[in-house]
């Protein structure tokens, strides 16, 4: 714990934004994008942007898998779930993402549904390997963090030839969706959103190094930092990035040194390799089809997709209209602009994914920060 | 004692509850007797009625139930059945009032191992025993296996109230002080490093203790300055908190850096993704006192064993929104809202 507080420390953090507040020209603006919900979540909660200067601004960004799995896909999980003979294991926050008609996985489970509640890939693993006459799937969701174990489960499992044990996959891919936003017109051509440098993923970045960014800096011309999930990681990485913009550069730095090389995790990337092959395209909350930003099984391992050994297809399904998580996964509208918020959609009541997940930008301005939007009216 | 007329022992030591032991003829007798009777005894269940009569004193009495069904049944620091004495005293407690007695009532699942059941039993006897607050009556229900988890217990508890003192989750004002009695989050971690998908190896255990001591010397020394007490049990102290803003119509502002938490339990919650201000706690509490006693109830409090790190962590103010304001040890500001769901680890 003492190793952690030494990334929390007050103190530190105050230089810090004397320092960030120091440097940033007071005319010039600064919006970056944290892509990663794990910055989001640690933005609220300790309540940085009380310590940055007005013009030095965060965008929230897509980087929250739970809030980007698109409501088709809920839908599928619910009826493979629905199957007599299946028992869906997923991690808790998705129980509560809303599909169809308010259905969500968590009124499936109550209805009778063999849904089980895991922590790991390895604990369903563990009950297909204890209930071999369940046809156990795993409810596999998350970027590059989470690909790897799912990967060695399914490694695993073909080594126990278990019968019973198959993946439902949503695994995405992060560049493809900076690359998305870059690209998108509210970026590009019309300038609705204002993105003038990222905060690189944390734990991403462990797995897949700092080297899949650069393109993203010589291309587009936006610096990029990649930056740990400490507080004062992304105090740090804000400064990193004021310096870079002052300087007229666009560069892939990297704050978070303590655990990202350049390369990546090259074990953790030929294990995925060997299992995973990319879809033509998948589609994300938000930010609609993606080409090539998500992972299937490969043929080899064909018998543990649970969408080809269940025939489960996509029907498509359409958020609800007054619903705003589209608009701010891409950063173009804040949590607040929506007319759901606060009113029928909070956390208990989740109407959009982006309510749901901690990491979602509407659940944490809620949860932490919604007090500042009735300071402002008031005054 | 019940004169024994059975003609076997109960096999404490491989024995198995069944559907007899339920059903009202002579196994429940002897069940009661040799666990229930064995562990909790005392004048009143030494009767062997259906009820017990007790002397009523004059003033006001208070009353309240709880039900225990956590999950493992055994934990670090305690197990359900010490968990039923200290969460129902507790409840009566955070009155001001001095618990009298318990009732506890059980639903055990077919197939529940005696040595467990008498596990549990011994525990109850004890913890009341150390209470000082005795289990005068109580049920036994046999349910299917499969329809319970194991065993459930019911305690009911009743207790007077010192004359004139009326604390109430509606009487919190602008300016008074939040008094916490020590660390939080202890309970609940312990828990769930026994949980059965989750085991890591720590040395953190149950904070579960009987309050009423503790709350005898506070109100000794705040008296009417008092204007509620609670124990943050489920929810943690967010929901407690929360719960006194919206019942007594105000805000609360807290400092992050002066709400207690052991280095292991904070190092826990890390790792599972879980914040200590939502994690439960079976022996601690939340005062709110009018700022001219607080010095008085905080230093009745550190007398004490059960409040020795007890510390001031904020304040009520006006607030017509009703949010629990936290100051971050980060040096920002955030709220602590109720929690939705369950805490769950981060997976990304």
């Amino acid at each position: 714990m003492k190793h952690a507080d030494e990334y929390r420390d007050g103190k530190l953090a105050h230089a810090l934004g004397a320092r960030i507040a120091h440097e940033a020209h007071p005319t010039a603006l600064y919006h970056f994008m944290e892509f990663c919900g794990g910055h989001t979540h640690a933005i609220s909660r300790y309540g940085i942007q009380d310590l940055l200067p007005a013009n030095v601004r965060m965008i929230h960004g897509p980087g929250c898998p739970v809030c980007v799995l698109p409501i088709a896909r809920i839908d599928m999980a619910i009826r493979l779930a629905q199957r007599p003979e299946v028992t869906l294991c997923t991690y808790g926050d998705l129980m509560r993402v809303p599909g169809s008609n308010g259905n969500s996985l968590l009124k499936a489970k109550a209805a009778g549904a063999d849904i089980r509640m895991v922590y790991s890939t390895t604990d369903a693993l563990g009950i297909a390997e204890a209930e071999p006459d369940r046809e156990v799937v795993f409810f596999a969701i998350g970027f590059e963090t989470t690909t790897p174990p799912t990967a060695l489960a399914i490694r695993v499992a073909a080594e126990k030839t278990l019968k019973n044990f198959t993946i439902f996959c949503n695994h995405v891919l992060t560049p493809s969706a900076i690359q998305n936003i870059l690209e998108s017109p509210d970026v590009r051509e019309l300038g609705r959103v204002r993105i003038d440098g990222f905060i690189g993923p944390a734990h991403v970045s462990a797995v897949i190094g700092s080297q899949p960014y650069n393109f993203f800096a010589e291309e587009f011309e936006k610096p990029v930092v990649i930056a740990g999930f400490e507080p004062l990681d992304v105090m740090q990485a804000i400064l990193m990035l004021v310096r870079q913009i002052n300087e007229g550069r666009h560069e892939v730095e990297n704050q978070y040194t303590r655990a990202v090389k350049p390369e990546g995790n090259e074990r953790a990337k030929a294990e995925v390799a060997e299992i995973f092959e990319l879809r033509k395209s998948f589609e994300w909350r938000g930010l609609g089809q993606v080409p090539y930003s998500g992972l299937r099984l490969k043929d080899a391992y064909a018998a543990f997709d649970a969408e080809r050994r269940f025939d489960i297809r996509e029907v498509e399904a359409h958020d609800n209209p007054a619903c705003e998580c589209g608009a701010i996964l891409r950063g173009v509208k804040q949590p607040a602009d929506c007319k759901l918020f606060g009113t029928v959609c909070t956390p208990d009541t989740p109407m959009g994914s982006c309510m749901v997940s901690a990491e979602g930008a509407c659940a944490a301005h809620w949860t932490y920060g919604r007090f500042r939007d009735h300071a402002r009216a008031a005054s | 004692m019940t004169v024994k007329t059975y003609k076997r022992k109960l096999d404490i030591k491989n024995g198995r509850v069944d559907l007899s032991h339920g059903s009202g003829g002579r196994a429940m007798t002897q069940l009661i007797a040799d666990i229930f009777h064995e562990a909790l005894d005392n004048e009143w269940l030494r009767r062997g009625n259906d009820q017990s009569a007790f002397d009523v004193v004059g003033g006001r009495m208070v009353m309240t139930t709880d039900g225990y069904v956590v999950s493992p049944l055994f934990f670090p620091g305690g197990d359900i059945g010490s968990l039923a004495v200290h969460g129902t005293i507790n409840d009566v407690a955070m009155a001001g009032a001095r618990p009298l007695f318990l009732s506890a009532s059980f639903i055990i699942e077919e197939g529940f191992a005696f040595a467990d059941l008498k596990r549990i039993a011994d525990s109850m006897g004890e913890a009341a025993r150390a209470a000082g607050v005795p289990i005068i009556t109580g049920d036994t229900k046999v349910v299917e296996r499969g329809k319970a988890d194991g065993v459930f217990i019911t305690t009911t508890g009743v207790g007077v109230l010192p004359d004139g003192l009326d604390l109430s989750a509606d009487k919190a004002r602008a300016d008074d002080q939040v008094i916490l009695s020590g660390t939080i989050g202890d309970h609940g971690v312990a828990v769930m490093s026994k949980r059965q998908n989750l085991t890591f190896e720590t040395a953190i255990v149950s904070d579960s203790a009987a309050l009423h001591g503790l709350v005898a010397a506070m109100v000794e020394a705040g008296g009417y300055g008092l204007r509620v007490m609670r124990d943050p049990t489920r929810g943690g102290l967010a929901a407690t908190l929360n719960e006194l803003a919206h019942q007594s119509g105000v805000g609360f502002r807290i400092a992050e850096e002066l709400v207690p938490v052991r280095p292991e339990v904070a190092a826990a919650c890390d790792l599972l993704g879980l914040d200590p201000l939502y994690v439960a706690n079976e022996g601690k509490l939340v005062a709110v006192v009018a700022p001219e006693a607080a010095e008085k109830v905080l230093a009745a409090m550190r007398a004490h064993p059960l409040g020795r790190d007890a510390v001031i962590i904020g304040e009520a103010i006006a607030d017509e929104n009703n949010f629990v304001q936290m100051t971050t040890s980060f040096g920002g500001g955030r709220i602590v809202d109720w929690l939705s769901g369950e805490q769950l680890p981060r997976i990304c």
